[in-house]
């Protein structure tokens, strides 16, 4: 399942799944990464998966690349082994005060607000991996015509809530943040919760995500 | 006296409380955080007595001036950093890896690192924190740990639960080592980059940039070119990461660091120079040496055993 191993500094693995971006690949990832937690093994201080990567960080005090790596690669995964995998709606408000990028995304796409609008709530989006900052998820695909780049500079303050578009992904700002997403509204879930220590995540990977529209009426009444 | 604490009359460039940090969030995008000098940081922890995984105050370049209310304390400085005491109205000289008492009214002055950057003050006994994920290590990025996840402020006061007064002066002889030899690993992207570039990596001279902090070190100088992709698609990222991004400056990753990064690795500074590393000051220059993986290890092994060995002579 992993096509290779190799080393990433002198405490960490780094696990090649190949190169593309897929459902298909990332939910090996997203199983490996699952059953390694569970497994608790001695001197692994953590783990990071990604699209078609996982990498394992371990305590050099403890342990070495060759001992994790023969762990690692005598651990069995069954194809049928089942992705933990949760469905959440998470309501947004698409007011011109928070579609930041409405009007360059008319452009780039060449479709109106409301096309654009229309396509993505419409769809159920998939977790691939959550992080860069604490509980941001990365959710795909969005279909072709759809896709844009990030914008040329990024914005030096994106406000906490902010879902955002680049290329076949969305995303949520988990708290403000710099960052360069176009920007199409705001929801007023915390999805990343600092206080609760066990599950402070919202979205998982693995998890299924589907947006809904809601007004500002709405969003004032949800955001208390 | 129940109530004992630290006033803080001014906070100093970049105070926070660190510990040992945070382990296995990565995947829900939360960093290691902890202290940047790791051997510093037990070191003052041993020198008050207290656990070796104690909370501690981390300064970069200035740090805090705090007046002492309460009857008494044992505190001790580690790094180079120069530092004064006012014991009663009379200024002492203060001398790194050694205790010193404070008594009720005292004040401990930081100045500055001393062409380095991280300093550590460590107070014996307990101060009163909030611990998030185990850890009370402040990290400002995301605003997590104790101190609602930012820096220390003038006119705070830092309140001491518990103290372990001890009157015995405890010391050590230590120097730190300043290099400009960083040993690094070749990274998973190396590839990506010019015959010519490879070259200018581990051949030529870096400057540390001024926006270099707790997430990340940034270098000037030789652009290194890459031939392949200047992205990649986005994975994890450890303290240490060398990535190049499309303008060819590197830019090391650092304690705070995001969890995620799409730039080409080029290398991985090894466990034993990370220490050294972060100690480097903006303006100062740096330079790769290539290492394989089993010196690194073996390496990072005599390290630990000095470690070990400066504390067990305390």
């Amino acid at each position: 399942m992993i096509k290779n191993i190799s080393n990433l500094g002198d405490a960490a693995l780094y696990c090649d799944f190949g190169t593309e971006v897929n459902k298909d690949i990332n939910s090996k990832v997203i199983k490996f990464f699952e059953t390694i937690r569970e497994k608790n093994i001695e001197g692994i201080n953590n783990l990071t998966p990604s699209y078609n990567k996982l990498i394992i960080s371990f305590d050099l005090k403890i342990t070495n690349f060759k001992k994790i790596k023969e762990i690692v690669e005598n651990i069995e995964i069954k194809e049928t082994q089942k992705l933990n995998s949760k469905k959440i709606e998470i309501p947004v408000c698409c007011d011109s005060s928070f579609s930041l990028d409405i009007e360059r995304l008319e452009k780039k796409l060449n479709l109106d607000r409301e096309q654009i609008l229309e396509v993505f709530f419409k769809k159920e989006f998939f977790c691939y991996m959550t992080g860069f900052i604490a509980g941001m998820p990365f959710l795909g695909d969005l279909e072709e015509k759809m896709r844009v780049q990030r914008l040329e500079t990024p914005r030096v303050k994106v406000p906490k809530g902010s879902i955002g578009l680049t290329e076949q992904f969305a995303n949520i700002y988990t708290f403000e943040s710099p960052g360069g997403w176009n920007i199409i509204g705001n929801t007023p879930l915390n999805v990343f919760d600092i206080t609760k220590e066990k599950q402070p995540n919202l979205i998982n990977p693995g998890d299924k995500v589907k947006f809904k529209r809601i007004s500002m009426e709405e969003y004032k009444d949800l955001h208390g | 006296m129940d109530n004992n604490y630290f006033e803080i009359k001014r906070a100093g460039i970049n105070t926070t409380f660190q510990d040992k940090g945070r382990n296995n969030l990565y995947h829900i995008g939360i960093p290691f955080s902890g202290a940047m000098d790791n051997r510093n940081f037990l070191l003052a922890n041993k020198l008050v007595g207290n656990k070796l995984d104690s909370p501690v105050i981390e300064f970069a370049y200035q740090g805090p001036l705090l007046k002492f209310n309460g009857d008494k304390i044992t505190i001790t400085v580690t790094g180079d950093v120069i530092f004064k005491l006012n014991k009663k109205n009379n200024e002492i000289e203060g001398r790194c890896y050694e205790t010193y008492q404070l008594e009720n009214g005292d004040e401990i002055n930081i100045l500055s690192t001393n062409k380095s950057v991280y300093g550590y003050l460590a107070i014996s006994g307990e101060i009163d924190l909030k611990f998030q994920w185990g850890s009370c290590s402040i990290n400002t990025k995301a605003n997590i740990g104790s101190n609602d996840g930012k820096k220390l402020t003038n006119k705070q006061k830092i309140n001491i639960r518990k103290i372990n007064f001890d009157q015995k002066n405890k010391k050590i002889d230590y120097l730190n080592s300043k290099i400009e030899n960083i040993r690094v690993i070749k990274g998973t992207n190396f590839d990506y980059f010019s015959e010519e570039g490879k070259k200018i990596f581990f051949e030529k001279e870096f400057i540390v940039s001024k926006l270099s902090d707790r997430m990340g070190m940034r270098l000037d100088g030789p652009k290194i070119e890459n031939i392949i992709n200047t992205n990649i698609k986005s994975e994890g990222l450890l303290k240490g990461v060398i990535q190049v991004p499309a303008d060819g400056n590197p830019i090391i990753m650092l304690s705070d660091h995001g969890t995620i990064g799409g730039y080409p690795k080029i290398g991985v500074v090894a466990s034993v120079d990370y220490d050294r590393l972060v100690q480097i000051s903006p303006g100062s220059k740096i330079k790769f040496k290539e290492i394989d993986l089993s010196d690194a290890e073996t390496l990072f092994k005599l390290y630990e055993m000095e470690t070990q060995n400066l504390i067990s002579q305390i």
